[in-house]
């Protein structure tokens, strides 16, 4: 193996509450990227893969750690990277052939090169004849065409991508997916090294040649194989079946201990658990997936269950782990199976499964626990979410408290645990004061 | 193309000898008709001028807010205060003292008008150039990090773009409030300035109607040629700045720019000057980029310039807060009263306006916003009316006033409507027209009817609408109590109860203490109702009356 062109030496990212309290989004990581590689990063939403993918680039820094540039440490002036984002992140105001040309100008390469520059690679990406059209007036896929060709003229070493392709449709997203892929294997393409951040399972196995699959909260990597399978990649193979199995086992089961075919597993002791994290996920999709489960027998795998309501293992994870966490679904081996639990609030009424579902959720759910007994607690039966808010800040990052908040939100107003009053920030309890706690059949409060 | 070169070099020629001439304290206001040119000539420079002041000043104080988060601190809530300050009040004092700094000459007069005005338009530019700054997407920010997007390229490619449609509709509101203070400058009555406000002041004062008319005709050619050569163009061209996905059906259009899109000389121009320059702009900066450890000395010299200019302005604060105190203590017991009983009326006269306005802007405006047709006919005329400066008016509407024997307590809130009315008009007709279609299907298909209907659907529609037009007139109302209260008119001076008569005649009997303790109580109080009612008459209509897809 030649010299790596990036090395990342236990790049870790934490911030500092104002208690002095650490809380940690990328545990420790090591990673090198070698030439003539396509690299998938995946992880479930909100893991920290952008953050990681960010660091990688000189971006942004590690809290600690170091990230290397054959060997030197990198900035955003010595790193040969470029990025094609999510959102396309082109100029509106500047035609195809201008947003192309900008990064070259800030080069300084010459009017008359730069043009030439320019023209070819939107030449090679299919985009001739759009030179002098703005981003606007292309479709979703032109556009990421155009974030492809702005970060193939810069001739960077390695090409990173950030979602590339999520934010198109599904036969957009493929052809597109097959064009790199065609440019990659022909040697069309300017870069020695390509990073894919995605949360899509299927399209890590169809494009990388080396997968790496990381854990949430903190981010660390649970664990980095090759792939071998030759292109183009059926994706009715076996082993490619096999494969995309392999990983969503690995997804939904934080605490297994890994041993895949020529992996460098990540051997990090499995961290400390130091707050229930609730998954984000909406009642009505935790209903859904129970009824689904309950047509169809009753335990489904969870590969199948992806490709039957056409979701990404982004949208389905969260669900299945909110009705694991519940009680309502076990999981094992990938497989989902539907718990006696499941099986009553599947086929139970509106108003039961209010009941059934307060039931499991008083029981399960750790936030919502303790929002119940400090509302019984209190003389006027109600508080201010600030005090959920300061008991969430110490265990998670900002943005992950809106999320586990308003999740929260969601769960307990549904099972009638307490009302939430958006323009007073309170919570009070939804029942009348000095009831019994087993709960009660009133009828939704709309 | 000779003769329009001329016609520059007379105009600068002429301005020149005006400004830089001696100072003469009562410029004589022609009244012929080939003078009213001229007139319109001198105020629409003023303007100009200011405009130019306040782009400038905009774009580097909301650039230092945005990238200094230490600067950002108290540049925002600074911010907030200046722009609640009634600038009227500070006319006389800004005249004084620009015309002591350039003793015997005009341009002393010239600049602080200028200045004036500039104060009046800079800070609600500066605050959306920062805002806009502050919204740019991340991974915009990321991509011109990644791909080594130098200082310039930053500026000219995503920071001025970005920010383009919020300065231009700033722009717009900026320079339409400019003509109001700009009537009042020309109007000042130790200072006259040759103008269009005080032709019309003039006018006025020998009751001669046909200059009044020919004036304000003037007035509203000059504002309507300046949306059409100027506005209109520059808002069709702002449309390739929206930050939008898709491109939109209907799209702003201006005959203008078209004729110069399609103008050879324009691409000729381009091609030949903008293009090298630009691209030797980029070069300069590209070859520059590279020292790096030079720049950070560069700003470790830059943050000791900070420093220091943070404590000389601290000691002035100090010193000025020191003098105010030493006025306040020198003041009695009955000049405190005085501005009290002034600040009580004012407020009753500024919230009686709200009131009036509202009462008959809301039928008005939502009648005007449920039907395009007489929308169509309606908003135009509108816009015009609007457009004429109340200032510019308050001779003519005092004139009529006296004739009719009404005293200046009526007539200062007919002249405070007048100046107000139309921010809430305006802003309840766009509340209207934003009602959306099937909302008022569903009022129809549930029989909700009459008062029904305003109660359920009108009037939580149009709230956000409505606070902010009433914030906006509430603010206009108050700076315009100033000219409002206390006018000098052939001669004789007419004036009523309340802080801006007292502001007014302060100046005039050059009691500078008074003046000084009443503007700083006005901006108090303006500040603290501010801060009480309409901030949180603005969130709640944010947040509970927002119609949100």
């Amino acid at each position: 193996m030649s010299d790596p062109i990036i090395r990342a030496q236990a790049v870790e990212k934490f911030y500092l509450q104002p208690d002095g309290n650490r809380i940690e989004v990328i545990a420790p990581v090591d990673l090198d990227v070698e030439p003539g590689e396509i690299i998938t990063l995946l992880g479930p939403s909100g893991c920290g893969k952008s953050t990681l993918l960010r660091i990688l680039t000189g971006l942004s820094k590690p809290s600690s750690g170091e990230v290397l540039w054959h060997g030197h440490p990198i900035t955003s002036q010595n790193a040969g990277v470029a990025i094609v984002f999510q959102s396309f992140a082109l100029f509106p105001w500047l035609t195809v052939l201008d947003n192309v040309e900008a990064p070259l100008e800030a080069r300084g390469v010459p009017a008359l090169e730069r043009h030439k520059r320019a023209l070819r690679i939107l030449d090679t990406v299919g985009l001739d004849g759009f030179e002098s059209a703005y981003p606007k007036e292309l479709s979703g896929g032109m556009k990421q065409r155009v974030g492809f060709a702005r970060a193939m003229v810069v001739e960077p070493e390695v090409l990173f991508m950030d979602e590339p392709f999520s934010a198109l449709d599904v036969l957009t997203a493929e052809n597109l997916r097959n064009e790199l892929l065609e440019l990659w294997l022909s040697k069309k393409m300017p870069t020695s090294a390509i990073f894919i951040v995605t949360h899509n399972i299927e399209e890590a196995v169809l494009l990388a040649d080396r997968v790496i699959v990381l854990g949430r909260n903190p981010a660390r990597v649970r664990a980095d194989f090759p792939i071998e399978l030759s292109h183009p990649r059926d994706r009715k193979s076996d082993r490619f079946v096999e494969l995309v199995d392999y990983i969503y086992k690995i997804m939904t089961q934080p605490d297994l201990a890994l041993a895949a075919p020529g992996a460098t597993a990540a051997t990090h002791k499995p961290v400390r658990q130091k707050y229930q994290m609730i998954p984000h996920a909406r009642v009505g999709g935790i209903t859904g997936l129970l009824e689904l489960l309950q047509d169809r027998g009753g335990k489904e795998d969870l590969y199948r269950l992806a490709e039957v309501l056409i979701m990404d293992a982004e949208d389905l994870l969260p669900i299945v782990e909110a009705s694991v966490m519940l009680g309502f679904a076990t999981l094992k081996e990938g497989d989902v199976e539907i718990t006696p639990e499941g099986v009553q609030f599947a086929e139970a009424g509106i108003l039961e499964r209010k009941i059934l579902f307060r039931n499991a959720a008083l029981k399960h759910i750790v936030i919502l626990q303790q929002i119940d007994s400090v509302l019984h607690a209190k003389a006027d039966r109600s508080i201010s979410q600030e005090f959920f808010y300061d008991i969430l800040d110490e265990h998670f990052s900002q943005d992950e408290v809106e999320r586990q908040f308003e999740t929260a939100m969601n769960w307990g107003r549904y099972a009638e645990i307490f009302d939430f009053d958006r323009e007073s920030h309170r919570l009070t309890l939804a029942e009348p004061v000095g009831e019994p706690h087993p709960p009660t059949t009133t009828p939704v409060q709309l | 193309m000779f003769s329009a070169g001329l016609a520059l070099f007379y105009g600068v020629v002429e301005v020149g000898r005006n400004w830089l001439g001696p100072f003469t304290p009562h410029v004589e206001i022609s009244r012929r008709l080939s003078a009213l040119p001229v007139y319109a000539g001198y105020s629409l420079l003023r303007i100009a001028l200011a405009y130019v002041l306040s782009l400038l000043f905009a774009i580097t104080y909301g650039y230092i807010a945005a990238y200094r988060p230490r600067a950002e601190r108290f540049m925002i809530p600074l911010l907030d205060v200046l722009q609640s300050i009634p600038v009227l009040s500070f006319l006389p004092g800004v005249m004084l003292a620009m015309a002591a700094l350039f003793p015997g000459r005009q341009i002393g007069v010239e600049m602080g008008a200028v200045l004036l005005i500039f104060t009046g338009q800079v800070w609600n530019m500066a605050f959306s150039f920062y805002a806009s700054l502050k919204s740019i997407p991340r991974e915009m920010r990321e991509a011109a990090t990644i791909y080594r997007f130098n200082w310039w390229q930053r500026f000219i490619q995503i920071e001025l773009p970005f920010s383009t449609i919020g300065l231009v509709w700033n722009s717009m509101m900026s320079v339409a409030g400019a003509w109001f203070f700009l009537m009042a400058c020309e109007q000042f009555s130790d200072f006259r300035l040759p103008g269009l406000g005080s032709y019309l002041q003039a006018a006025a004062d020998d009751g001669d109607t046909r200059s009044i008319l020919l004036g304000v005709l003037t007035m509203v050619a000059v504002i309507v040629l300046i949306d059409q050569f100027v506005w209109r163009p520059v808002i069709a061209w702002a449309e390739k700045f929206k930050m939008e996905q898709v491109e939109s059906a209907s799209v702003p259009t201006s005959w203008v720019l078209d004729f110069l899109q399609r103008s050879r000389g324009v691409a000729l121009f381009r091609k030949r000057a903008i293009r090298p320059l630009s691209e030797r702009m980029v070069h300069y900066f590209a070859g520059h980029q590279e020292v790096r450890a030079e720049t950070e000395r560069e700003s470790a010299t830059m943050s000791w310039v900070a420093r220091i200019a943070g404590s000389v302005a601290l000691l002035a604060i100090g010193y000025a807060v020191v003098r105010v105190v030493m006025i306040l203590t020198g003041l009695h017991g009955a000049d405190f009263r005085q501005i009290g009983i002034g600040l009580a009326a004012t407020f009753l006269r500024v919230n009686l306006t709200l009131v009036l306005g509202a009462l008959w802007t809301i039928p008005v405006g939502v009648a005007i916003g449920f039907n395009p047709r007489l929308a169509r006919i309606a908003q135009p005329l509108a816009q015009i009316a609007a457009s004429v400066p109340a200032t510019a008016l308050f001779p003519v509407v005092l004139l009529v006033l006296i004739r009719l024997g009404g005293g200046l307590g009526v007539g200062s809130i007919v002249l405070l409507l007048l100046g107000t009315q139309w921010y809430i008009l305006f802003n309840v007709i766009a509340g209207a027209i934003a009602i959306p279609t099937d909302l008022k299907e569903a009022a129809n298909v549930f029989g909700i009817r009459g008062w029904e209907c305003w109660r359920k659907l009108i009037l939580p529609g149009i709230f956000p609408f409505l606070v902010t037009g009433l914030i906006t007139a509430s603010g206009g109302a108050w700076n315009a109590s100033i000219v409002a209260e206390y006018f000098r008119f052939k001669g004789q001076t007419y004036s009523t109860v309340g802080v801006g008569a007292l502001i007014s005649s302060a100046t005039e009997a050059k009691n500078f203490d008074l003046l000084l303790v009443s503007t700083i109580a006005l901006a108090a109080v303006v500040v603290t109702t501010n801060r009480l009612v309409w901030r949180r008459l603005y969130r709640l209509a944010e947040t509970r009356y927002k119609l949100e897809s």
